[in-house]
């Protein structure tokens, strides 16, 4: 994946989440990021693939929860207290996206974002856009509409 | 400036239908000066906007047809039939000119210079009138009353099934009262003594004396729903015969309250009632709100009582000593939050009678086009549903009344050599019966011809031709995706849409669709809705552990399955028998991929299912808990289509619960079941 013109025009800082996710860092821009929640039981759904968890209640919203590690072609979540469910919205669809920690918010300038390196698994390499170095470790950019539209992503 | 047009055309749109409404009633000699000022307004305003915006074309058809009415207005030109057809004519072209105008596209020229040819045909008149200074012609109203007032009478004895079957006669009097003026006599002669007065018995008989512009079926339709519960026998008085208003038997025992006219107004006879009543209802003032807000509104006040029911929750787990404030306060805040949400979902019903009116215009083109003869009548226009069914429902009905014109109608003269009268009639009605919304499209046309039917779907190739049918299923057989019977595909139906269509429309509004027709009667198409898309009657259910909901509306029954009663079939498949028929059994589970497929013995219980296809099924469910409405939430937005389940629902404990989809649930079973890992 390279990076659109949009991303070279615009060399503004760029306000990013960062996570894990089956012990690797990633982020995602803090604009698509309504909220943070505990993680809580959800309500499985019939005949869902393996990397949908079921749905949960938001404030009368039924919205579906996707363990992130699955979707990007890792091994399940590993369950833990610190679970979370980082809830995002994208063209009115909003999703929840548990992952194992939330780390911390990064200013990170769109310069720094270098292209995917070439890597063997697809479900991963579709999944991100670019790649972050901070601090001597590598943050992985996630695509969020890669991630929410799982029919383009998937099988792997 | 595109907000500020936006509004012109949504103003358009109510000014088209009051004009359309107010046409009707000038048509139908049913009009005072209010109505005809109301119908010039109406134009002028479309006028008045269109030159703000400088649509020319708009602003030259709107003047001259104001003109015209002007003329109306001024009594120097009267109703007559010719006149009324220019006028609808008129009002529709102004309506297609409005959508054109607002669309961008280009009107149709030729169309519109016909009916400006004819308006100025009235203005050449009216102006040599005027020129000559001849006496003008006031505006009388009794002769014009297109709808002449029949007279019926009725003698109505009801068996004594008929109010052990729920029905009241008092309803269909004051339905028959809607229809014009009535006045009733109570035949008491059978009512015995105190001892031997059995209150399960009917001794009442009535006879009820009608006069209204309706024709004879409309009358019998009000008893429809007793027939075989009554003798009933409706009699068509001829004019010569006819009773004048006044001398309606006077000792009627028992006299229907029918609505009072102001002083003044026209004898009854040219004036139904309720048409007048809705004229003079629609002044109320009104509020524009986006939609849009009040859909959030009514997530919210969703949430409200789901808050409510967790607070009752948590006070009852504190178990309170008996008699504590509390408990009322609770009770009270109970009923706030349903009132509040009783009146959000109010707001969002809204009368048929727009989308009726649309339909009339549809009946016009469809009559213009096939150049037959069309009464197009309404009733129960003033019944409220969804705004979203409303829009919802247009595309599908109008395919409907196009097809009852172009094919249910005969033409003319295979009309009369039928002994029908040569004008045909299509009937739109619309009301509510036990929890849902009941909207029929009718004709009486020659009905459907089944011999045809068979023999067309056994040409395409959709059943096969030993396959022995009863009439509904050859009736059913019209909804197959790709069947017409048109010999040739006509311009008005042949779309390429066919009653699939229209089926699935009705399907995805969570409703059903049927068909009855008599062979030289006619058919009517009945669509049955839920009230609102928003809220659902359903049984709440365990399945695997995991609560879910199944629509009331599928269920006919729960049954709690004796041994003797399960019969295996095969590998995994399963029957119940019940009252001598064997029904599959759905483990719904396995179906939903929940658990691995599992015989059902008899500590489960079992709901019987009719599916839309008529075809029956035991769903094995773990437990049944019990009977709410829900509110429904739809997955399709944030997620997608989840086989076997419609949507979803929130808890009085905050959980998600799907609602079952009973009909894609039962295809899933047979095959075979995909698999979850389980320990």
């Amino acid at each position: 994946m390279s990076m659109t013109a949009e991303d070279t025009a615009l060399q503004k800082d760029l306000e990013v989440v960062t996570f894990s996710v089956a012990g690797q860092s990633y982020c995602l821009d803090i604009q698509s990021i309504r909220e943070i929640r505990r993680w809580s039981p959800v309500t499985a759904l019939p005949h869902a693939p393996a990397d949908v968890l079921g749905v949960m209640n938001l404030r009368g919203s039924v919205i579906p929860i996707y363990d992130l590690a699955a979707r990007f072609g890792l091994d399940n979540i590993r369950q833990s207290e610190r679970n979370v469910i980082i809830v995002v919205a994208l063209e009115g669809n909003i999703v929840g996206l548990l992952v194992e920690a939330v780390s911390e918010v990064l200013s990170v300038s769109r310069a720094d974002i270098q292209p995917t390196p070439d890597i063997r698994s697809e479900a991963t390499r579709r999944c991100i856009t670019g790649v972050i170095s901070v601090n001597g470790d590598m943050i992985r950019m996630a695509d969020l509409k890669a991630v929410i539209h799982p029919q383009k992503v998937t099988p792997a | 400036m595109s907000s500020l047009q936006d509004t012109f055309f949504e103003e358009c749109e109510e000014l088209l239908l009051a004009l359309d409404e107010g046409l009707g009633q000038v048509v139908s000699g049913a009009h005072d000066k209010e109505t005809v000022n109301a119908v010039f307004r109406a134009v002028h305003s479309i006028k008045g906007g269109a030159g703000a915006f400088g649509f020319d074309d708009l602003v030259s058809f709107a003047h001259i047809f104001e003109t015209v009415l002007d003329e109306l207005r001024a009594d120097r030109l009267s109703p007559d039939a010719d006149l009324a057809r220019v006028l609808y004519a008129a009002s529709d072209r102004l309506a297609a000119l409005v959508e054109a105008t607002r669309d961008g596209t280009a009107a149709d020229a030729a169309a519109r210079d016909s009916v400006l040819a004819d308006l100025n045909g009235y203005l050449g008149n009216a102006g040599q009138e005027e020129a000559f200074n001849f006496p003008t012609l006031t505006l009388d109203l009794e002769p014009l009353a297109a709808a002449p007032a029949e007279w019926y009478e009725i003698v109505f004895r009801p068996h004594d099934g008929l109010s052990a079957n729920g029905h009241e006669p008092a309803l269909m009097f004051a339905e028959l009262a809607e229809m014009g003026e009535i006045g009733v006599v109570l035949d008491d002669s059978a009512l015995p003594d105190w001892d031997g007065f059995d209150p399960e018995k009917s001794y009442l008989g009535w006879t009820i004396s009608l006069c209204g512009p309706q024709t004879e079926p409309a009358v019998a339709a009000v008893f429809d729903f007793v027939e075989g519960l009554c003798d009933l026998e409706i009699r068509h008085i001829p004019a010569e015969d006819a009773p004048t208003p006044d001398s309606v038997p006077d000792l009627a025992v028992e006299v229907l309250p029918v609505e009072t006219r102001p002083p003044g107004a026209p004898p009854p006879a040219d004036l139904p009632d309720k048409a007048r009543a809705e004229h003079q209802g629609g002044a109320r003032p009104t509020l524009r709100v986006d939609l849009e807000r009040v859909d959030r509104l009514i997530n919210t006040v969703g949430e409200l009582i789901i808050n409510q029911a967790m607070i009752s929750q948590r006070i009852h787990a504190l178990d309170l000593p008996a008699g504590n404030p509390l408990e009322n306060e609770l009770e009270d805040y109970k009923l706030l939050a349903r009132d509040i949400q009783e009146g959000i979902m109010a707001i969002r019903a809204q009368p048929v009678k727009p989308l009726f009116q649309r339909m009339a215009r549809i009946v016009r083109e469809a009559s213009a086009s096939t150049g037959k003869d069309v009464e197009f009548v309404t009733t129960g226009e003033a019944t409220e549903i969804d705004k979203t069914l409303i829009e919802r429902l247009a595309d599908p009905l109008t395919h409907m009344i196009r097809n009852a014109v172009d094919h249910g109608l005969e033409p003319s003269d295979a009309r009369t050599a039928a002994g029908k009268s040569a004008q045909g009639r299509i009937t739109l009605s619309a009301c509510h019966r036990s929890g849902s919304v009941f909207i029929e499209v009718s004709d009486d046309g020659a009905g459907l011809n089944r011999e045809k039917i068979l023999g067309a779907a056994v040409r395409k190739g959709l059943v096969s031709e030993s396959a022995d049918f009863s009439e509904s299923e050859i009736d059913a057989l019209l909804f197959l995706p790709g069947f017409s019977t048109a010999a040739e595909v006509s311009n008005l139906s042949g779309r390429g849409v066919g009653m699939d269509v229209v089926k699935r429309a009705v399907q995805d509004l969570g409703g059903r669709i049927t068909i009855s027709s008599v062979r030289g009667r006619g058919t009517t198409f009945t669509i049955v809705l839920p009230l609102t898309l928003a809220v659902l009657d359903g049984m709440v259910i365990s399945v695997a552990g995991q609560t879910m909901v199944m629509p009331i509306t599928a269920i006919l029954e729960t049954i709690r399955p004796e041994v003797q009663d399960l019969h295996s079939l095969g590998a995994e498949g399963q029957l119940l028998s019940i009252r001598g028929q064997y029904v599959p059994v759905v483990d719904v589970a396995s179906s939903l991929g929940l658990t691995r497929p599992d015989r059902v013995n008899e500590e489960g219980v079992l709901i019987l299912v009719e599916t839309q296809t008529q075809e029956r099924r035991a769903f094995a469910v773990d437990m049944v808990h019990d009977q709410r409405q829900v509110v429904i939430k739809s997955l399709e937005g944030n997620y997608g289509v989840v086989p076997g389940i419609s949507a979803a629902t929130i808890l009085g404990d905050g959980k998600i619960a799907l609602i079952l989809d009973p009909d894609s649930t039962a295809q899933l079973s047979p095959r075979p079941t995909p698999m979850k890992e389980e320990a």
